[in-house]
């Protein structure tokens, strides 16, 4: 303090900090009560349980060891494997189309951009019990989609989608890029708005096309979207769960989750390690908290790339 | 002649896709106009057993009760989630200071945690407050939305500062200044918010499925997964409940379409 003599303007100042202070933590109080009690005394409690092991009701204290179990353990090792497939094939493809779907309806010169706009974002209003007893149907080895593969002769016999370990990913992939596209494009749709029309004037004036201006345009201003949707997708897939339990026939008490394991993520083996076998529950936390370190790592990753290229 | 010829590709792509997003409604409502055999047989046209199969839609199950369970469930939820959610927005966004900034730090990490991992201890939370088997148990647990949380802050940002800095010189109380003037002009990120959570609320189905137990207390998303594991699925009827469960969130979507885009766009101006 410099002053000697406190300005009265000063001394409100200060009392105008305190009251905001006071309201601040009003006003804050009532989520963060209930996410202390419904989500971080979870989440807590199931750290400490990441350090015990325990069969049915016994539990002991094992420390570090049930992380070093689980490089040894195949389940989790392929389980890790279909997280990652999904993760890798499905995230990118999803956000691609969704990104090219928004700039097409960003142009003003279509027609029914308001019939489009709602007709794709449609399958995001759906339930997953919905969607996947629809897509089940379609994709059974009788259903639509091989009797119109057929008709069109594209194939000449039908394909065992939910029967094959391959052709279940792709199904589920193809369940979850129909469920989502259309809810990314919203995102993106908002973002182009904001966009000025002018630079893509001025970008058709020098000359440049459609695809540079999305390149060097669309692109580049929607990057904040971009990771944004990133990020959600990313925290989705790892936590992928109820595609592939409700994909895979039998559900809950089936051996294998879709054809020789195919459709076990990191999500499924935690459910399967609480209910399915002698319940470990220190074990399956273990599961949980490793996706939780992997999400954070591919966050840091995406944000990394979306600010170098800037 | 190139440009007519983009524009051809521009809209076949749109139509492509469109087609391809809204073909399984249609098959859904086409469904529930056909018996079990047809849409095995892979019939896409309209039937007659529509009369047939909600008739045994509601002979065969209590399809009134599990309805207004959903109902009651995904409003409650709503107006919980809304409310608290939008004030912590509100608090963080227009009160930040240090210590508010780390919370709010630790809150949106918490986004990162799979739901697999907080369920064992959830659902001993919920057997110790004896909340097992009850709607409120469904509620308790979802009142706050990390993510709604998060897009309440994104849209407070661009409220204009000058309208509260004014309110208060008018001597309103903080609290006044929230429900009397911010809530009433941000309707559409309010309109978006309520979508997003109506949303989640009326589709979910592992939660329920663990703390819901008796066939009275059952909701929407419940029966259809119990019908459809039945040993002969009954389609016709099944695809009767997928409507009406479907029928709600298609209403509502439709109803706050255009404030739907308003709020993401509010969300996404910095």
């Amino acid at each position: 303090m410099e002053n000697t003599t406190r300005l009265p303007s000063q001394d409100r100042e200060k009392r105008h900090i305190s009251a905001k202070n006071k309201y601040g933590w009003f006003f804050i109080s009532f989520p963060v009560i209930i996410l202390a009690v419904f989500m971080l005394y979870p989440i807590i409690s199931s750290l400490f349980l990441s350090t015990m092991s325990s069969r049915g009701m016994i539990q002991k204290f094992v420390g570090l060891r049930n992380y070093v179990k689980l490089l040894k353990d195949t389940v989790f090792l392929q389980a890790l494997k279909n997280t990652f497939i999904f993760f890798i094939i499905q995230v990118p493809i999803m956000l691609f189309l969704a990104l090219i779907i928004a700039s097409l309806l960003n142009d003003k010169s279509i027609k029914f951009r308001g019939l489009f706009r709602t007709g794709i974002f449609l399958p995001a209003v759906t339930s997953l019990v919905t969607y996947a007893l629809l897509f089940k149907m379609m994709f059974s080895l009788d259903g639509l989609i091989n009797k119109f593969l057929l008709a069109i002769h594209l194939i000449s016999e039908p394909i065992p989608w939910l029967m094959d370990p391959f052709w279940a990913k792709i199904t589920v992939m193809i369940a979850m890029t129909w469920r989502w596209t259309g809810y990314n494009m919203i995102f993106y749709l908002s973002g182009l708005q904001n966009i000025p029309d002018e630079l893509y004037e001025a970008a058709e004036i020098d000359g440049a096309n459609k695809l540079r201006q999305f390149r060097f345009i669309t692109v580049p201003m929607l990057k904040p979207i971009i990771l944004f949707t990133a990020i959600t997708s990313t925290i989705g897939t790892l936590q992928l769960f109820d595609e592939p339990m409700s994909f895979s026939s039998g559900g809950v008490t089936a051996a294998t989750i879709g054809p020789g394991n195919s459709l076990l993520t990191m999500s499924v083996y935690i459910y399967n390690l609480c209910f399915k076998y002698m319940p470990n529950f220190g074990y399956a936390a273990t599961v949980a908290y490793v996706i939780v370190i992997l999400v954070a790592i591919l966050a840091i990753i995406q944000f990394k790339l979306a600010g170098d290229k800037r | 002649m190139r440009k007519s010829l983009k524009k051809i590709l521009q809209y076949a792509f749109l139509i492509a896709a469109f087609v391809v997003a809204v073909f399984p409604f249609y098959w859904m409502v086409v469904g529930a106009t056909n018996s079990a055999v047809e849409i095995v047989k892979g019939k896409i046209t309209f039937g007659n057993q529509l009369g047939k199969n909600f008739k045994t839609l509601f002979a065969e199950y209590d399809v009134a009760r599990i309805f207004f369970n959903s109902c009651k469930v995904a409003i409650l939820t709503v107006i919980g989630q809304l409310i608290i959610s939008s004030m912590g927005g509100y608090g963080f966004e227009l009160f930040a200071s240090k210590a508010r900034d780390k919370i709010y730090g630790i809150v949106m990490m918490t986004m990162m945690v799979p739901f697999a991992a907080l369920m064992i201890p959830l659902f001993r939370l919920i057997v110790r407050f004896n909340l097992l088997d009850s709607h409120l148990g469904l509620i308790l647990t979802s009142l706050t939305s990390v993510f709604l949380i998060f897009f309440f802050r994104q849209s407070f940002k661009s409220f204009p500062k000058e309208i509260i800095q004014a309110a208060r010189v008018d001597g309103a109380g903080e609290f006044r200044i929230f429900y009397s003037i911010v809530v009433p002009s941000m309707k559409a990120t309010y309109a978006a918010a309520a979508i997003y959570s109506f949303m989640t609320s009326w589709n979910a189905y592992m939660w329920p499925l663990i703390v819901l137990q008796s066939n009275q207390k059952k909701t929407m998303q419940l029966l259809i997964s119990t019908m459809s594991s039945a040993y002969f699925p009954e389609y016709g009827v099944i695809m009767a409940a997928i409507l009406i469960s479907t029928l709600p969130m298609i209403i509502i979507f439709f109803g706050l379409q255009s404030y739907f885009v308003q709020g993401i766009t509010g969300s996404l101006k910095q």
